[in-house]
């Protein structure tokens, strides 16, 4: 793989307006439930998506995700078990 | 019966896909509502004449993501589809709707349904707004790639419903063309793939550009702006409930006082005369005087559900009641509570984690309902000075606003306990699609109120009238004897069973009046309203002692103390037989309502307590 130098980090670092795509997910960080429901709202690896905005000032707790033409929202829990690199 | 059945065709797509407006605009106003058995989710019937002109039976499916359910609506949706629910027929042909905006999402579930081979249309719904975001789509190229009928429609506009029923029609009589169905039964990630590679397909061009809907995000969803306007609109909701429905209630005043005078000279007096007055005119028309109320309440609930607007609010909301071990996804059945815990407990349904939605349902009838209006209006209109504190905020309306805010507290506190004892479980997560925001549709939310308008109504003429007319009768039964030295109210048959409890709620500073009143009110909390004009009716000595007001005659019997610690009571009692059945029906079992029961009932009883002797404690 040519990208593997790229820098990977969890979801919940993204900043602002930042595009990324999904590199892994650590499905044993969710229950099972959660993991579908996760797929189910197109949250895969692979797939790319752009941070949108974050919860209540203070907070960077949830966040709201672009997710193909839809938007997400995801707690930072979650997003901490979900690795991206960051698309130039 | 059995040949001439009309074929059932079932609604199924992912939630926000426009589904119910594709129901609306199909079967009308004509729906029936109505819960499978032995569950609690709602099924929603209609019918709507196929272009052969013969009936169809149209049911709407809950929202799913997949057929590998993930909540007691989508295991119903599953059980459907899949012919194995109970109360369903195994539909004749499924109706998959698709936002055309948000195809490689939605195709997902949709190539689910398709590879069960039964017979498949899909709508292409919300097509406009797919254009407006700059969204070219072939719907021709979708429905080759999928192997089944495709049809665009608006249905909002009512844009495609006779190319859809006449596509209807065609499955059901075998004739469509069914191309050889390309989809492969595959699982999680290969559909996902595959559903993004036929979306891609189906693109003819894509535009990008920031949307309006993204652009109003960045204001209500702003960590600063977000908050503060979430908070204006609430304000203004709860504003709205009591300044636009003063005038509704002065009508509906003034109709139950038309017809009492009509009763009162029309009939010849006797027992039949003044049951009529007393019992069900009074006591049904104090209650149905809420309905304006109950009514500005739902409009706000359902205008933010309809415009998208209501994701946003717990988005905002998820990082609060993390705090108390519950999500977002709380917000919403808490603030339907509002208005009734009835359609709040219900609105659980779309909280995945077990603990989260228990806890949810525990703590929803502490959020300050309509019902509970009645009563605080009456005790604080008649106890509490009405004097200016200051920047043109009234007493009476502050202390009304504590008593929400106190039920509010009392749900975090209890939300907080419930999730680290009954309802212990690791902290759940919050995932949430956050649909476009749309404009509602006048004709959806006017269908929405009227529903809620005739729940209540039914409620008022059904369980408010028995427990009144109940109420009315053992008060008025036995009669006391003109030698007597006794009242009749305390000759009665509620006399002497309110004697029996007065000791119970002595300590807390109840008198027989307000233990008599809590009786019938278990039926209904606004009943107490009616029971004590009831009661204080019977007692009346003479005829200019009946005159006198009902507020009038709480200040010549109640203290201060007393009539605080009256609401503090209704704050947390569980004073409603119809929650306390929801409740039921919704934790399939006994155990839950009965806990709530004792959990409500001990809070009410030390909150009432500690508000009197700290009332009298303090010489109010």
């Amino acid at each position: 793989m040519a990208r593997s130098d790229l820098t990977e980090i969890t979801l919940d670092r993204l900043s602002l307006r930042q595009v990324a795509q999904i590199r892994s997910v650590d499905w044993e960080a969710m229950s099972e439930n959660e993991g579908r429901r996760l797929r189910a709202l197109g949250l895969d690896e692979g797939v790319a998506v752009e941070k949108l905005h974050k919860g209540m000032f203070g907070f960077n707790d949830p966040i709201a995700l672009k997710v193909g033409r839809m938007m997400v929202a995801v707690r930072k829990s979650h997003a901490m078990a979900i690795s991206v690199v960051l698309s130039d | 019966m059995m040949t001439e059945a009309a074929p059932l065709i079932v609604l199924a797509g992912n939630p926000n896909a426009g589904k119910s407006a594709l129901f609306n605009a199909l079967t009308g106003a004509r729906q029936k509502i109505a819960n499978y058995p032995g569950v609690t989710v709602e099924r929603k019937a209609g019918h709507f004449a196929l272009p052969n002109g013969r009936p169809a039976e149209l049911v709407d499916l809950p929202g799913s993501y997949s057929l590998d359910p993930t909540s007691p609506d989508e295991a119903v949706t599953r059980g459907v589809i899949m012919g194995a629910q109970d109360g369903e027929r195994k539909p004749d042909a499924i109706i998959v709707v698709l936002d055309a905006a948000n195809l490689d999402n939605h195709l997902r579930f949709a190539l689910e349904i398709i590879a069960l081979g039964q017979p498949t249309i899909i709508a292409l719904n919300m097509m406009d707004l797919a254009e407006r975001d700059g969204l070219t789509l072939d719907p021709a190229k979708l429905e080759e790639l999928l192997g089944v009928p495709v049809v665009p429609t608006v249905a909002v506009r009512r844009r495609g419903l006779e190319d859809l029923s006449a596509a209807v029609e065609n499955r059901l009589s075998g004739n469509a063309p069914v191309a050889e169905p390309v989809v492969a039964k595959e699982r999680d990630h290969g559909l996902r793939f595959q559903a993004k590679k036929i979306a891609q397909a189906a693109i003819v061009s894509e535009t990008a550009g920031r949307r309006w809907s993204e652009r109003a995000d960045a204001l209500f969803l702003h960590p600063v702006a977000g908050p503060i306007i979430l908070l204006a609109i609430l304000f203004v909701m709860f504003q709205a409930v009591f300044a636009w429905s003063e005038a509704p209630i002065g009508w509906i005043e003034q109709g139950t006082e038309i017809a009492a005078a009509a009763v009162e000279a029309g009939l010849p007096d006797g027992f039949f005369k003044d049951f009529l007055i007393e019992g069900a005119i009074g006591g049904v028309g104090s209650v149905v005087v809420f309905l304006p109320q109950i009514l500005i309440l739902f409009l706000f609930i359902l205008l933010l559900e309809a415009s998208g607007y209501m994701t946003r609010a717990a988005f905002i909301m998820d990082r609060l009641m993390a705090s108390v071990g519950l999500s977002g996804r709380s917000f919403i059945p808490l603030l339907s509570s509002f208005a009734c815990a009835i359609p709040g407990i219900m609105a659980t349904r779309s909280i995945s984690d077990p603990n989260d939605r228990l806890t949810t349902i525990l703590v929803a009838p502490l959020m300050t309902c309509a019902a509970r209006l009645p009563v605080y209006a009456i005790i604080i209109g008649a106890f509490i000075p009405a004097r200016d504190v200051g920047g043109g905020v009234g007493l009476q309306g502050l202390v009304l606003f504590g008593l929400y805010i106190f039920g509010i507290v009392g749900a975090m506190i209890v939300a907080l306990v419930l999730r680290s004892t009954v309802a212990k479980g690791p902290n759940a997560g919050f995932l949430m699609e956050m649909p476009k925001y749309q404009l509602p549709r006048i004709r959806d939310i006017l269908l929405g109120l009227w529903q809620r308008a005739w729940i209540f109504l039914r409620r008022a003429g059904t369980i408010i009238f028995a427990a009144t007319v109940v109420l009315w009768l053992m008060l008025t039964y036995p009669k006391v004897p003109i030698d007597s030295p006794m009242s009749q109210v305390d000759y009665s048959a509620a006399g002497r069973i309110a004697n029996v409890i007065e000791p119970v709620v002595a300590p807390i500073g109840f008198n027989r009046d307000m233990a008599l009143a809590l009786i019938p009110a278990m039926a209904a909390r606004e009943v107490a309203v009616s029971a004590l004009a009831t009661t204080y009716a019977i007692d009346a000595p003479d005829e200019e002692a009946e005159a006198r007001s009902l507020t009038e005659r709480l200040q010549s019997r109640w203290t201060l103390p007393m009539a605080l610690a009256f609401l503090a009571w209704f704050v947390f009692a569980p004073q409603c037989i119809s929650t306390i059945a929801v409740t039921k029906r919704e934790t399939n079992g006994w155990k839950w309502p009965t806990f709530m029961l004792v959990y409500l009932f001990a809070l009410a009883y030390v909150a009432a307590g500690i508000t009197y002797w700290t009332a009298v404690a303090l010489g109010l």
